[in-house]
């Protein structure tokens, strides 16, 4: 396998960073399987989307790419899938390991409720049907990692099937031109997360923890529905954001608890679909759009110099920027896939089915797990945009940050300043602020209180929008000082008393004579010079307006 | 006081005739003079006595914890025991002492048994002889009975005695002999085609095979999950009952236990079978069938006939296709069971460091034998994608109409089915080791197996001594879940037949006291 290793890495290398340009994403042919698969009527989704390369060269014909996304995400429970060990990022090695963790001869699965109902409401989020019967399959392959030398998965019969999931994606220039794409879910499967493997080369060696082994995963897979790199990150974008907002999971890419394979193709358009890739652990949202696009270039590359595109599985190497084809992975894997005979069939019930005088411990009953739902991110935007006026980009930076919509809605709750003044302010001063020192909103020195305190002064007009920004700058230093204390010891708030500016717009006037001579004469510019003094000598606590509102009624006296 | 049966000696030591030590101390030394049978792999002797010491206070304080406070009892060597080797007879867990309990074990445990031991198997309980595993085979009791010696004198063998001695049959046959040679009162074995039954039958004592979600597989090595029942060897169907009643029960460990509550129960007495209907599965009379077998068989028809009960023949008509189907199942499951065993988190692990992959293959051809590494090798063809849907899903269909025929025989009235556990009486090991395993299997589970298919409790009963002086037992299979009624018909029977007590006192000969219970241990045939 070295020399097409070798074939790809180089002329891989040279492209690598050829843009596949989600600018031409929104130039799709015709819609050509929505029709017969639009089953829940949505908006158009292009089944078969094509994209070009950027810079076609002559007589080039251009491609259409397809690709579609596994996507593996960690339940947030406190325990494992089929076992009562914890679930806990960063533990010491193996140490949270039950004996069935480990695949002790005798051990025997016994299935979370937790996870099952993570699922379930995972499926109704994304609009599935939800199988009131699943089965569990072993799937087979030896590797270190994986004690029992099988994964428990859901490959006949998973829990949840034909969901869809909108996403917003950007076609223009302008950041309010926002389309609404929908990729279609194949399914939802429960399954087992594997251990870890730490190759130890000094010794030669492979470690092996087994504190993730067990976990349950969501594995949600998506249809050939995305055409780019930026449609299938955007797309994951918002799983992620409603696997956070059910709570089923915390989908944190860094940390391994969301984990996506992609599956890549390219063809002509109108011809079949390209033999496909699948480039494999895509951990992080940047490398995701990176490694598709890079991948749909090569594979075209490929096909342009006469080559041809193998199946195979590859990985992203993120310090070159490429995709590389995964050595272990070489060669047809048989998972010789089996029945659980372990677990019975997983039965869920809904309020008409539910068998009287079932132990509520004993049964899942799908309805109640709807009426559960909490908001999804799709309506917290709606509703964003029609309670505030909010622009819909405005709306989706709020959601984007992990804790920066509850930090607004608590602001919203104790200010009396208009939400426009409030999104402003959050979305541009203090993110601005905690991405310059990269923190968290959770870790953020301003509460929501503090700004919301500081935004009723800027509303009834006691400090001026610049002496604002000076008190946010003292809040963020977090000396504990209300932003009243501090507009009160640095002497910021505006001037209220109208005879003391009358004296001073007064006394200005009469210091600068070939100032108002010059704005008799007709040089417009000179009341600013004028408001720009009397400011001055307000040590500039007085409104501008109101300043000019004296100054020319002085004037004109 | 060995001779007893597990009711009799709990009535003894509630009555104080007898100390959980003294009867500890004489299973114990009842096991060192059979050492030769090598029912069992390991001997817990110091965890039994501190049980039997743990017991001894109890009854002295008046709080016993029931019927098995205080009685010893043995475990086939493929359940886990916290702290006791558990080897299933194989290379692959020589050594592997598990950090558990079996549920069932643990039961026992709760109940204040004294585990005596860990008893003989096949490899990973993959046989029909007990003569497959690491340690050896096992030696049916039986073969030095009086009543088998003076049978073998009469026919003028003139063969060297101890060459000619006969298998128990198995895979639990170290539990099997266990119990027929008096070291314990009841023993645990394990049936997934028949090994709980098989073994019973050869060695005369009751193997109770209960229904498919009665009791806990939790800590027993699975050989075919969807079918491995945990097994129950006694010296009598009302002692079946009664570990049957303790280790009954929904376990949350094991998903595939039913839920609905389960309490110990007492066997009726039943004196009147005349409302019975009793089955008798044309199917079940195959050429194969030794004479002896078929007429021990057609007499204990008659007898549930002349005693009033309605006697039918019914048919089981997918009985044929069942040995095959079996192979493809057990044989698939077998090589996703085995897939855990890499010499990674324990047992037996090689001295090859090459590489992950070589590490593995030589692990697993130095710890398994060749039955198993055949049967693995034969599971993984079958679950191949490209066989899958041939094979392993044609399998489970027929095994869905195997239940069915049972179904239907259970619907159309009958209330237990009557067919002959074994072909024929044991035999000679030399015997029977001039086939191969995967023959002797399919031959000797022909009656036993479809049971496990379909999930249903039966009963093996020994009924009578062949002309050879040796033990033969019939099977009783009952509706799913209707153990106890199952039993209750078994207890009837077991009365009409007065199966004899096995004489060894000849083995025992310089052991007399612990037959000091002359009298119990000779009781004849009637």
């Amino acid at each position: 396998m070295a020399a097409p290793t070798l074939r790809w890495f180089c002329p891989g290398r040279r492209f690598a960073f050829a843009r596949v340009g989600c600018g031409s994403c929104h130039r799709r042919g015709p819609p050509t399987g929505s029709t017969s698969n639009g089953k829940r009527g949505q908006s158009s989704v292009a089944q078969q989307p094509h994209i070009t390369a950027q810079k076609p060269r002559k007589g080039e014909c251009e491609w259409a790419a397809v690709v579609g996304l596994e996507i593996h995400a960690q339940i947030a429970s406190n325990s494992k899938l089929f076992s009562g060990s914890q679930v806990r990022f960063a533990a010491p090695p193996n140490s949270l390991v039950s004996f069935f963790d480990a695949s002790l001869p005798g051990t025997l699965p016994v299935l979370n409720r937790r996870c099952v109902e993570a699922a379930v409401m995972t499926g109704l989020a994304l609009d599935c049907h939800i199988n009131r019967k699943s089965l569990f399959d072993r799937k087979h392959y030896f590797y270190a990692d994986l004690p029992a030398g099988y994964q428990i998965t859901q490959q006949r019969l998973p829990i949840a099937v034909n969901g869809s999931l909108a996403y917003s994606v950007c076609v223009g220039r302008k950041p309010s031109q926002m389309v609404t794409r929908t990729v279609r879910v194949k399914q939802i499967q429960l399954e087992q997360d594997s251990g870890k493997s730490l190759q130890d080369d000094l010794r030669s060696q492979t470690l092996i923890d087994l504190n993730r082994a067990g976990i349950g995963l969501l594995e949600v897979v998506l249809e050939p529905d995305m055409s780019c790199g930026e449609e299938a990150a955007t797309a994951v974008r918002e799983l992620q954001l409603i696997l956070q907002a059910l709570g089923t999971s915390q989908a944190n890419m860094a940390e391994g608890q969301l984990r996506v394979d992609a599956n890549i193709s390219v063809h002509r358009p109108g011809e079949p679909l390209g033999i496909r890739t699948e480039v494999k652990n895509l951990n992080s949202a940047r490398f995701l759009a990176k490694a598709i696009d890079y991948e749909i270039q090569r594979q075209i590359n490929e096909l342009e110099n006469g080559g041809e595109i193998l199946n195979e599985t590859r990985s992203f190497d993120y310090k070159l920027g490429c995709t590389v084809p995964m050595r272990d992975k070489e060669g047809k894997q048989d998972y010789r896939f089996m029945p659980e005979p372990n677990l019975p069939p997983l039965l869920l019930y809904d309020s008409g089915s539910l068998p009287s005088g079932a132990d509520p411990q004993q049964v899942i009953d799908v309805d109640q797990l709807r009426a559960q739902l909490p908001e999804l991110p799709r309506v917290t935007r709606e509703r964003l945009v029609r309670e505030y006026g909010m622009l819909p980009q405005h709306s989706c930076a709020l959601l984007n940050e992990v804790g920066l919509l509850e930090f607004f809605q608590n602001v919203i709750k104790e200010t009396r300043a208009e939400p426009k003044k409030v999104t402003s302010w959050v979305l541009n001063t203090f993110l601005g602020f905690l991405k310059q020192q990269n923190l968290a909103v959770s870790e953020s020195p301003v509460t929501p209180s503090a700004l919301a305190e500081l935004l009723d002064l800027l509303d009834r007009k006691a400090i001026s929008s610049s002496a604002a920004k000076q008190v946010f700058e003292e809040l963020w230093r977090n000396e504990g000082k209300t932003p009243a204390q501090i507009v009160a010891e640095k002497k910021l708030e505006l001037l209220q008393d109208p005879e003391a500016l009358e004296r001073l717009c007064s006394s200005t006037l009469e210091a600068h004579p070939d100032v108002v001579m010059d704005l008799k004469k007709g040089n417009p510019r000179a009341i600013n010079k004028l408001i720009g003094l009397v400011r001055k000598a307000t040590l500039g606590r007085a409104d501008p307006t109101a300043i000019k509102e004296v100054l020319e009624r002085q004037l004109s006296s | 006081m060995l001779g007893r049966t597990l009711r009799e000696v709990s009535a003894a030591l509630k009555q104080g005739q007898v100390t959980p030590t003294e009867l500890c101390q004489r299973c114990l030394s009842l096991i060192r003079k059979t050492k030769f049978l090598n029912a069992y792999i390991t001997v817990s002797e110091e965890v039994a006595l501190k049980q039997a010491e743990e017991s001894e206070k109890r009854y002295k304080k008046g709080h016993s914890l029931g019927d098995l406070d205080g009685i010893p009892v043995a475990v086939k060597d493929n359940f886990s025991t916290s702290g006791i080797e558990t080897t299933c007879a194989s290379n692959m867990l020589k050594g592997y002492v598990p950090p558990y309990n079996a549920t069932v074990v643990q039961k026992l445990l709760d109940q204040g048994a004294l585990l005596m031991g860990k008893t003989n198997l096949d490899e990973f309980a993959m046989g029909s002889g007990s003569t497959d595993g690491i340690f050896g085979p096992v030696k049916n009791p039986w073969s030095y009975s009086k009543q088998y010696r003076e049978k073998r004198k009469q026919n003028s063998h003139s063969e060297n005695e101890d060459s000619n001695w006969l298998i128990t049959g198995g895979s639990s046959g170290g539990s099997a002999a266990a119990v027929s040679a008096f070291t314990c009162f009841a023993a645990l074995g394990s049936d997934t085609g028949g090994s709980t039954r098989n073994p019973a039958a050869h060695c005369g004592v009751v193997g109770l095979k209960p229904s498919y979600g009665l009791v806990s597989r939790h800590g027993l090595i699975p050989l075919v999950n969807s079918m491995d029942v945990p097994g129950i060897l006694t010296r009598c169907v009302d002692d079946a009952a009664t570990v049957l009643g303790i280790l009954a029960g929904h376990d949350p460990k094991d998903s595939t236990t039913i839920q609905d509550p389960v309490k110990p129960f007492t066997l009726p007495s039943l004196t009147d079978v005349s409302k019975l209907c009793i089955g008798i599965p044309k199917e079940y009379l195959t050429p194969e069938l030794s004479s002896e077998v078929q007429s021990l068989w057609s007499r204990a028809a008659n007898l549930f006939e002349s005693e009033g009960a309605k006697v039918i023949e019914v048919s089981l008509p997918h009985t044929s296709y069942s040995i095959m189907c079996y192979h493809v199942l057990c044989t698939s499951e077998v090589a996703s069971n085995m897939a855990r065993f890499d010499g990674l988190e324990y047992g037996h692990r090689c001295d090859n460091d090459v590489s992950t992959e070589a590490m593995y293959a030589a692990t697993r051809r130095e710890g398994f034998n060749d039955v198993v590494r055949g049967r693995i090798l034969s599971g993984n063809f079958f679950l191949l994608r490209e066989n899958y849907e041939n094979y392993f899903v044609k399998a489970q269909k027929v095994r869905r109409l195997i239940a069915n025929d049972f179904v239907n025989v259970f619907n159309s009235g009958v209330d237990v089915l009557l067919t002959p556990t074994t072909l024929s009486e044991a035999v000679p090991y030399t015997e029977f080791i001039k086939e191969d395993n995967r023959t002797r299997s399919a031959q000797d589970d022909i009656f036993t197996q479809a049971v496990n298919m379909a999930g249903l409790p039966a009963v093996s009963v020994p009924m009578a001594l062949s002309s050879q002086g040796l033990p033969i037992g019939l099977q009783f299979i009952g509706r799913a879940f209707c153990d106890q009624q199952l039993l209750t018909v078994a207890k009837w029977f077991e009365k009409q037949v007065q199966f004899p007590v096995i004489q060894l006192q000849e083995l025992m000969d310089d052991c007399s006291s612990v037959f000091e219970n002359e009298k119990l241990a000779s009781v004849s045939v009637k």
